[in-house]
């Protein structure tokens, strides 16, 4: 790999060198690294680009890192990755999406991850995506995620993507069994001309499931953003989504939060706030010495932290 | 220390302007514990805000040992050397109380620095230093961490703005200590806005405001006894 390609990986996965465990790095479309364990097997797709990632049940402690990194100017793909999770393990998934982009022509890499997980399991999936070049070409990504939890089982997802992205629509689709839990919690920042759109579907079908969707979001420059959430009640179940979004200067922000009870049981909330930063904040900061615009960072990278 | 001049600020109200600060001359000796009191209303946290520039005034000028600061911006007289405490605390998402007292420190303090200074205003550092400042937080706990971080500071001139407000009676017992250790420890300056009569009890200096005016001013022992007649007799309130 080449430094640029070297510091997009450091960036989505926090990878200074090859990560412990089982991995996968793809670069340009190709897969550049690959380790599996007695545990954790990563198995090339044969109908369709992507990879299906076999974790036996019992697993506990491990981790697979499956970053993408692009550097190459006008690639576009599509990827499936397939994490087949068995029961009782507790393992950590990372994984992301850098794109450096210094031509003119458009970069784009749609990931579609699933994810079935195994009954009383825990995962702990981290996705961030990053974008950076001059060139005038489009950095796209559309990333979708489908989860299915087993009876007892708990995801955290947690999602970053904070520069760089020029146009983003994730979707997210989740199922979710008896006494299983989701978290999902999405920080994104935009600027520029960028977009981004966020949509969230959870079926809360199993006796006791949960769900909790979190996102905090930030929008400057003329950059627009729709945050959509829908969360089903179909059984004795408890959801809550929370969108808390900050913006600036002539950006955009839409939040659409919808929750539906199909069953008595159910207990839905949903709360979504949108505001300018507060300015009795910026005037706190500033009596502790600092300028309106570092107070305004201080403000906007607490809130993402 | 602080002096200031034909100090006078209004606002535009639906019947015309309204004058909240009319025609201020004070001058804060150095190395004193001033207290400001008065009625509600009088003024005296617009006096509070014109000092350290979050209100700008009409007329008139402020001079922090002797540089005219009136055009400065909150910045500008926060790094001169002037700290603010705020009567309602601000709260943050995602800034911790650890990150707070850093920047108020304006350094790169260590944990055991930072806990330190919330020892001072009695709370359990270890409880609170990685707590947000958000809405977890009761309104005693946060005007204590308010306060961590006016020490952390260590300016010459600290202006509290009703400090006792929303503060329960134990905090309230350690609020003095906290001010009269702050006091007898350092040259810096402390001014006050309180209506609490322990607070003016460990001031040098007593200023009574009401009405966007100075009713009296001097030391503590001519003007509290005056006050303490009870403010429905009290020539100072008329």
């Amino acid at each position: 790999m080449d430094q640029i390609q070297k510091t997009l990986l450091e960036q989505v996965a926090d990878l200074h060198e090859v990560p412990a465990g089982a991995y996968n790095i793809r670069a340009n479309g190709e897969s550049v690294g690959r380790n599996t364990t007695a545990h954790i097997d990563i198995v090339t797709k044969t109908d369709k680009p992507g990879i299906d990632i076999f974790i036996k049940p019992g697993t506990k402690k491990e981790s697979v890192h499956i970053p993408v990194v692009l550097s190459q100017s006008g690639l576009t793909e599509l990827v499936y990755n397939d994490f087949h999770i068995g029961a009782d393990c507790d393992i950590t998934i990372v994984a992301g999406c850098g794109i450096h982009n210094g031509g003119d022509k458009d970069s784009k890499h749609d990931g579609i991850h699933s994810f079935f997980v195994g009954a009383n399991s825990r995962v702990r999936y981290v996705e961030k995506h990053y974008g950076s070049g001059e060139g005038t070409g489009q950095r796209i990504m559309n990333p979708e995620t489908r989860v299915e939890l087993a009876e007892g089982s708990y995801m955290e997802m947690e999602t970053v993507q904070i520069k760089g992205v020029d146009s983003t629509k994730r979707v997210t689709n989740a199922i979710i069994g008896d006494g299983a839990k989701l978290v999902i919690t999405e920080r994104l920042m935009t600027h520029g001309e960028q977009y981004a759109e966020s949509e969230f579907n959870v079926d809360l079908n199993g006796e006791g499931s949960s769900t909790n969707v979190i996102s905090r979001a930030v929008a400057k420059d003329n950059s627009r953003q729709l945050f959509l959430a829908k969360i089903n009640g179909n059984n004795k179940c408890a959801g809550h989504s929370e969108c808390d979004a900050i913006i600036m200067d002539n950006a955009k922000i839409s939040a659409i939060p919808e929750i539906t009870a199909n069953c008595l049981d159910a207990e839905l909330i949903h709360e979504a706030a949108i505001g300018k930063i507060a300015g009795d904040q910026l005037i706190k900061l500033m009596t502790l010495g600092l300028t309106e615009a570092e107070a305004e960072e201080q403000i906007v990278n607490g809130f993402l932290k | 220390m602080l002096e200031l001049q034909n100090l006078s600020f209004q606002v535009a109200g639906a019947d015309g302007t309204k004058e909240i600060i009319k025609n201020i001359n004070l001058t804060l000796k150095d190395h004193t514990l001033t207290a400001i009191t008065g009625p509600n209303g009088g003024g005296k946290s617009t006096l509070a805000k014109l000092i350290m520039g979050i209100e700008k005034p009409t007329s008139g000028r402020i001079l922090f040992n002797g540089m005219d600061i009136t055009d400065m911006s909150i910045t500008e007289r926060a790094n001169a050397g002037i700290s603010f405490a705020f009567q309602q605390p601000v709260r943050f998402k995602g800034i911790k109380v650890k990150d707070l007292i850093t920047l108020a420190a304006g350094n790169k303090i260590s944990i055991a620095g930072a806990c330190e200074y919330l020892s001072k205003v009695g709370l359990c550092a270890r409880d609170y230093i990685n707590r947000d400042i958000d809405a977890s937080l009761s309104g005693g706990e946060l005007k204590r961490i308010e306060i961590a971080t006016i020490i952390a500071r260590n300016t010459p001139l600290s202006v509290f703005d009703e400090p006792e407000a929303g503060i329960d009676l134990w905090s309230f017992n350690n609020l003095i200590q906290v001010f009269e250790n702050l006091h007898d420890t350092s040259d810096n300056s402390l001014l006050i806005i309180s209506h609490q009569e322990r607070i003016l009890n460990i001031a040098d200096e007593i200023v009574v405001i009401a009405d966007g005016q100075v009713k009296a001013q001097g030391p503590k022992d001519s003007i509290l006894p005056e006050l303490l007649q009870g403010t429905e007799s009290c020539k100072f309130y008329r």
